[in-house]
């Protein structure tokens, strides 16, 4: 198997190709990201890793605007992200530039996602280390968003979705508690999945909010803190009554 | 016969541009809008090719909305002119465009300020400029009357004052105009001097 590693551009016997495999590890390695999909709000939340105390938290933005529409959160490998989303960002204006109107959420999904899928078929390079959560209101129909590519280059559509570390726990967790919201609710069920995996506390989650009046707005630490302290208050309710009222004796 | 002009005034600039599209007789549109809005406080005012015009301004545009998404905050002014005057002195020895250009923009560090950018690339911080076969008239009558820290009142009368002078003295004056205005609240269009209205049907 061993042999099979090296250009990317050969299949192995059993029809795997192994660069594309390696390169979804490093993806499950990468930090937890979460997009959740509202009905006019779209939520991204990526896990903190402990900041290093003389590091400056404003420059290491992991959710980043594409476009005025369009916001985009990863897990994996950080430089590959940075160089993915120059191109995106360039093709979005390009976009503009010759057709005179602002990308659709699938029309810049599709771009990325071809061009993680052409370096996985060219000579001499390995493929991006990592997966996006792409996620926007298309210009004239304003309708949400939120889409998901890896490596390997493939992308589809979804309500709500995780990707890095632990993804499978939040996913988990979103397929059993998903359903149509807007606005708070949005937010609070996305911190909710997050923090099935993450420390709690403002410290450790970044949550950016895309709405179509005022796109992509970052939530402070405050903020982040004062919905933790709902859920946890909302956890220890949902708690006590399961434990029933007290039996009168 | 394409005439604009611009100045600065006390915490705003303003530009002005006539608004017609000709082709050799033919007046295409008398209310063509030759003043883009750059970005949030910038405004440009280009008279030239009308081709070249779009093409270049629409670039420039585009490129200054990727700077700002790569790198966070906005250009300055000054920087948003020098790029421009960069990309046309690029071209000038290969594919020149045949754009005469107009800056204005709000910084708020800097106040407000405006940039000539002619079509050999040369680019001049100035307080008042004009392009065309106007600006013989506005630019004369602009030395006369202009001082620095004009109000917007006294900066909107000036610029009817040049509208006038240019619509009587001019051969092939054009008959329409836009003025266009940039200060700390943002670039917007101020108002239209319309001597002649499109003929629409009934």
């Amino acid at each position: 198997m061993a042999r099979y590693d090296r250009a990317i551009t050969v299949f192995s016997p059993d029809g795997h190709l192994f660069q594309v495999e390696y390169a979804l590890e490093a993806v499950r390695k990468g930090n937890a990201a979460v997009g959740v999909r509202g009905t006019d709000t779209i939520v991204l939340g990526v896990e903190k890793k402990s900041t290093a105390k003389l590091q400056d938290t404003r420059s290491v933005r992991k959710i980043v605007n594409l476009d005025d529409h369009i916001a985009l959160a990863c897990a994996g490998l950080k430089a590959d992200a940075r160089v993915l989303i120059n191109r995106a960002r360039i093709e979005c204006q390009s976009h503009r530039l010759t057709v005179e109107d602002p990308v659709t959420v699938e029309y810049i999904t599709r771009y990325i996602a071809g061009l993680q899928q052409k370096y996985t078929q060219s000579g001499g390079v390995r493929p991006f280390g990592l997966s996006t959560l792409i996620v926007g209101f298309d210009p004239y129909t304003a309708v949400p968003s939120l889409y998901q590519t890896d490596p390997s280059g493939t992308f589809s559509a979804w309500k709500a979705n995780a990707t890095g570390r632990n993804s499978n726990s939040m996913r988990e967790f979103l397929e059993k508690n998903y359903k149509e919201t807007s606005g708070q609710e949005t937010i609070k069920l996305a911190i909710r999945a997050l923090l099935e995996v993450v420390e709690s506390g403002g410290k450790n989650i970044e949550i950016a909010v895309m709405t179509k009046e005022h796109g992509l707005r970052q939530l402070d630490e405050a903020e982040i803190d004062a919905i933790v302290a709902e859920i946890e208050a909302e956890k220890a309710a949902a708690e006590a009554a399961k434990k029933g009222p007290p039996k009168e004796t | 016969m394409e005439c604009v002009f611009g100045l600065v005034g006390n915490g705003f600039a303003i530009v002005v541009a006539d608004t017609s599209a000709v082709h050799s007789i033919l007046v295409h549109k008398s209310n063509e809008d030759k003043i883009m809005v750059l970005d949030s406080h910038k405004l440009v005012a280009a008279s030239g090719e009308s081709g070249d015009r779009v093409q270049f301004t629409e670039y420039i545009q585009k490129n200054v909305a990727l700077y700002q998404f790569r790198n966070g905050i906005p250009l300055t002014t000054a920087a948003a002119a020098n790029f421009t005057r960069g990309e046309l002195a690029t071209a000038l020895r290969k594919n020149p465009y045949s754009v005469n250009i107009l800056l204005a923009g709000y910084d708020k560090e800097t106040g407000p300020s405006l940039y000539y950018i002619d079509y050999i690339a040369s680019l001049h911080k100035v307080d008042k400029g004009a392009f065309g076969y106007g600006s013989y008239f506005s630019l004369s009558l602009m030395d006369r009357h202009y001082h620095s820290g004009m109000s917007v009142e006294e900066a909107v009368d000036l610029v009817d004052k040049c509208i006038m002078e240019i619509r009587s003295r001019l051969v092939v004056a054009p008959p329409n105009f836009v003025i266009k205005i940039v200060d700390k609240d943002g670039a917007r269009e101020y108002a239209w001097r319309e001597s002649v209205k499109d003929a629409s049907t009934a």
